[in-house]
């Protein structure tokens, strides 16, 4: 039996191109955009982003040329609930979310799956850059374009039902294909930044929904070099934009090593206070091996498109616990550490504690 | 999802129905000649002769007098025209206690008549009242006369649909209108979803603008009328070359006139009996979609005069109608949720909201519509998948 796939078609080049390859593949495909905000125009117009009128007609334009069925999702209400809203509270409690990863957590892969599955379709195909083998989940041929961390959050059983047509394929033969294919999308830029929010100004979005909430700006030492109008303004390992007037001590350049939610303080020091060697991180996804009791050697990334450390990883009852073998810097809560071997996805925790000293026992937060 | 081997299953002829062959040969051979009718030299004038000709069957089919047929390009124009174009013919400062400024219409009308009537409330200094209906979706004339009788110096217009698009009412518009003209005000009613099931006679309505389209009687899409009484002026809403009596400019399009026509009088020729069938036959699907979905609601007044006789609309509870439409779709069989979109979002039909309906029955409906090409192989076809499709949505929408 033939089978049958939904494909979520944002409207860019790389889900119209996964679309086209499932139908040659021999599925049964069906397109479907997701509507991601009940005012389309609010969200980032011009051909940046996934959520605008353009996106859908554009999206429309490309079934039409596979020659596909085409629906629109409307998906405005979990996405705000389970993304945006998200986004708001990670920040407004000093973390620094992925929303790119949630969204795949709990919209592409969690209710857009669900309801495929209960009508009856067998899979979702996206145009992320990953692989899966064997089950498996493994990075994008394309190393520029690999999209695994973002998709590291999927249980197995997700990545059951998920499909990336993508993933053997560098970008650029991807383009060149869909222009050989007819589809007009070909040369549309790259989404970047925040889907969500039109301006690009985070910190602007952010203001808007949290107000002013201002705090101190602090040194290592407690002293406290100036005001902000909201801890959500910053993230660990910023160095720009920290409006701070007084010179540091030794001249270095400052950045943000801590933020403290309640008493919204901000500390900020030299550089190596952002070595962090000891992770601690919550929500565990084992899908590329079992989860580890002992320390196991692995490859850990700890932001998008970041680089890669190594080091050892193990649980600690629910916790997962990570002793880099060199110091990373500029690790934030909120974002997810992926643990690798090789090209294989092997699990991931959301980040809620970092430490630098490897003196300090495993089970403590220093933050 | 996979379609049947078997012919599509359509059943939204209220979105549009298929072209009548009659008309499809009347317009092919139109466009093969030459000729504006507001030209003067003899290709001209074959042209206006066959716009004139197409004029006086309108006429003919809905109790008008010739004069009385402005062309617009469709609904939406003619509509707007009725309701802009007479809201402002009454502006004109004639009135010692000022202008009217009140426009009364219901909350279950067309996009085309709705949003006129916001944009003059937003932008031109009227203020809209909506009649309310009840669960049936029919508008009480008690509630019309009430709205007037406030202060009827003040209603400038008075807008109700003949028949609803989404659930088939069939609005008592005789009496709406004397109900309106007691008062002296002018009423416009959109006869466009009325017009191919119903006997619309103009003169015997009593309206003073009616508003007909050519697509969803068998004509083509893009022609259209606004059928307007003596002394019913409306301000121009295009200007131009002032083609139609001055009330409307813009090349009258001879092909599409002569196409609408000759579907309009082919409409007309048989409306009696397809009105019957057509009952039947939507009967015969309520009756089937009732059996095997036993909790499936039927939105609208019942099956009877009330009600067009080609309209069927169900709320699925626990569904929601995109994968109803959707499962149908793969099925081949055509229907519609009713509802506006903006990037394909669907909004929850205003209409049943307006007749009481909360939210999750709003969006968990669909609208079957049925017209002349329609049969029993595509009632029963629906009647076949309707069990399953539901179920289906129901387990993808309780997720």
């Amino acid at each position: 039996m033939t089978l049958r796939v939904l494909a979520a078609m944002s409207g860019g080049v790389d889900s119209a191109t996964a679309a086209a390859r499932a139908v040659n593949a021999g599925y049964d495909v069906t397109g479907v955009h997701l509507a991601l905000s009940a005012n389309p125009s609010s969200y980032r117009t011009g051909a940046r982003g996934c959520c605008t009128l353009e996106d859908a007609r554009d999206a429309r334009r490309a079934a039409d040329v596979i020659g596909i069925p085409f629906y629109v999702w409307d998906m405005a209400e979990r996405f705000h609930r389970d993304v945006v809203q998200d986004f708001v509270a990670e920040y407004a409690a000093g973390r620094t979310p992925n929303p790119c990863l949630r969204c795949n957590e709990k919209i592409k892969f969690a209710a857009v799956l669900d309801k495929a599955l209960a009508l009856g379709f067998d899979a979702v195909c996206t145009g992320h850059y990953a692989r899966i083998r064997s089950g498996v989940l493994h990075r994008a041929a394309d190393p520029g374009k690999d999209q695994s961390y973002v998709l590291a959050v999927l249980t197995q059983e997700q990545i059951s039902h998920a499909m990336f047509p993508l993933g053997d394929t560098p970008k650029a033969e991807v383009r060149a294909e869909a222009a050989r294919r007819g589809l007009a999308v070909a040369d549309k830029p790259d989404s970047h930044d925040v889907c969500f929010i039109a301006d690009g100004d985070t910190r602007g979005f952010l203001a808007r929904h949290l107000g002013e909430a201002p705090g101190q700006i602090v040194d290592t030492s407690g002293a406290v070099l100036g005001q902000h109008q909201g801890a959500y303004g910053f993230t660990v390992g910023q160095r720009r934009g920290l409006r701070v007037d007084t010179p540091a001590g030794d001249g270095k350049p400052r950045y943000v090593l801590d933020i403290e939610p309640v008493t919204r303080t901000v500390t900020v020091g030299p550089a190596d206070g952002l070595d962090v060697t000891e992770i601690t991180a919550t929500r565990p996804v084992w899908t590329g091996c079992a989860p580890p009791a002992e320390p196991m050697e692995c490859l850990v990334q700890l932001r998008a498109h970041g680089e890669v450390h190594a080091g050892v990883a193990w649980m600690d009852d629910d916790t997962v616990r990570i002793r880099l073998h060199h110091p990373a810097r500029g690790v934030a809560r909120g974002q997810a550490a992926v643990l690798y071997d090789g090209d294989i996805v092997l699990g991931s925790g959301t980040i809620t504690g970092t430490a630098a000293r490897t003196c300090v026992p495993a089970g403590q937060d220093a933050t | 999802m996979t379609p049947q081997n078997t012919d599509p299953v359509y059943l939204d002829h209220a979105a549009t129905t298929p072209m009548r062959p009659e008309a499809i040969a009347a317009m092919a051979e139109e466009l093969g000649h030459l000729g504006n009718p507001s030209s003067l030299h003899a290709a001209g004038r074959r042209a206006r002769r066959v716009v004139e000709e197409s004029r006086e069957q309108l006429a003919e089919v809905f109790g008008a007098r010739p004069s009385e047929i402005i062309f617009t390009s469709g609904g939406t124009e003619a509509d707007n025209l009725a309701v802009k174009g007479l809201y402002w013919a009454r502006q004109d400062g004639t009135r010692p206690r000022g202008n009217p400024h009140r426009v009364l219409t219901t909350s279950v009308e067309h996009h085309a008549i709705l949003d006129s009537v916001r944009w003059l409330e937003e932008s031109q200094g009227a203020e809209a009242i909506w009649l309310a209906v009840g669960d049936d979706g029919m508008v009480l004339p008690g509630a019309l006369r009430a709205a007037i009788a406030q202060a009827p110096e003040q209603v400038a217009v008075v807008s109700v649909m003949w028949a609803n698009n989404e659930v088939g009412a069939v609005q008592p518009v005789g009496e709406l209108a004397a109900v309106t003209h007691e008062y002296g005000v002018p009423f416009h009613t959109d006869a466009v979803q009325a017009a191919a099931q119903l006997p619309v006679d103009f003169a015997a309505s009593g309206a003073d603008a009616l508003t007909v389209t050519g697509h969803k009687l068998g004509g083509p899409v893009g022609v259209g009328a606004l059928i307007l009484a003596r002394g019913a002026v409306p301000v121009p809403v295009l200007h131009g070359g002032g083609q139609e009596r001055d009330i409307r400019s813009g090349t009258l399009d001879t092909p599409a006139i002569r196409a609408f026509a000759v579907a309009a009088e082919a409409c007309a020729r048989q409306r009696a009996e397809e009105a019957e069938r057509l009952a039947a036959l939507r009967d015969d699907m309520v009756c089937q979609v009732q059996a095997a979905v036993p909790d499936a609601v039927l939105n609208g007044p019942p099956p009877g005069p009330d009600r067009l006789p080609g309209n069927a609309h169900f709320s699925f509870p626990g569904c929601e109608g995109d994968a109803l439409l959707m499962l149908l779709d793969a099925n081949g069989i055509a229907c519609s949720t009713g509802s506006a979109c903006t990037a394909g979002v669907a909004e929850p039909s205003h209409v049943l909201l307006a007749m009481g309906a909360d939210d999750s029955r709003a969006r968990g409906s669909l609208r079957f519509s049925l017209g002349y090409t329609s049969t029993k192989r595509d009632v029963d076809a629906l009647g076949l998948v309707i069990r399953e499709v539901v179920d289906r949505a129901r387990r993808a929408a309780t997720r």
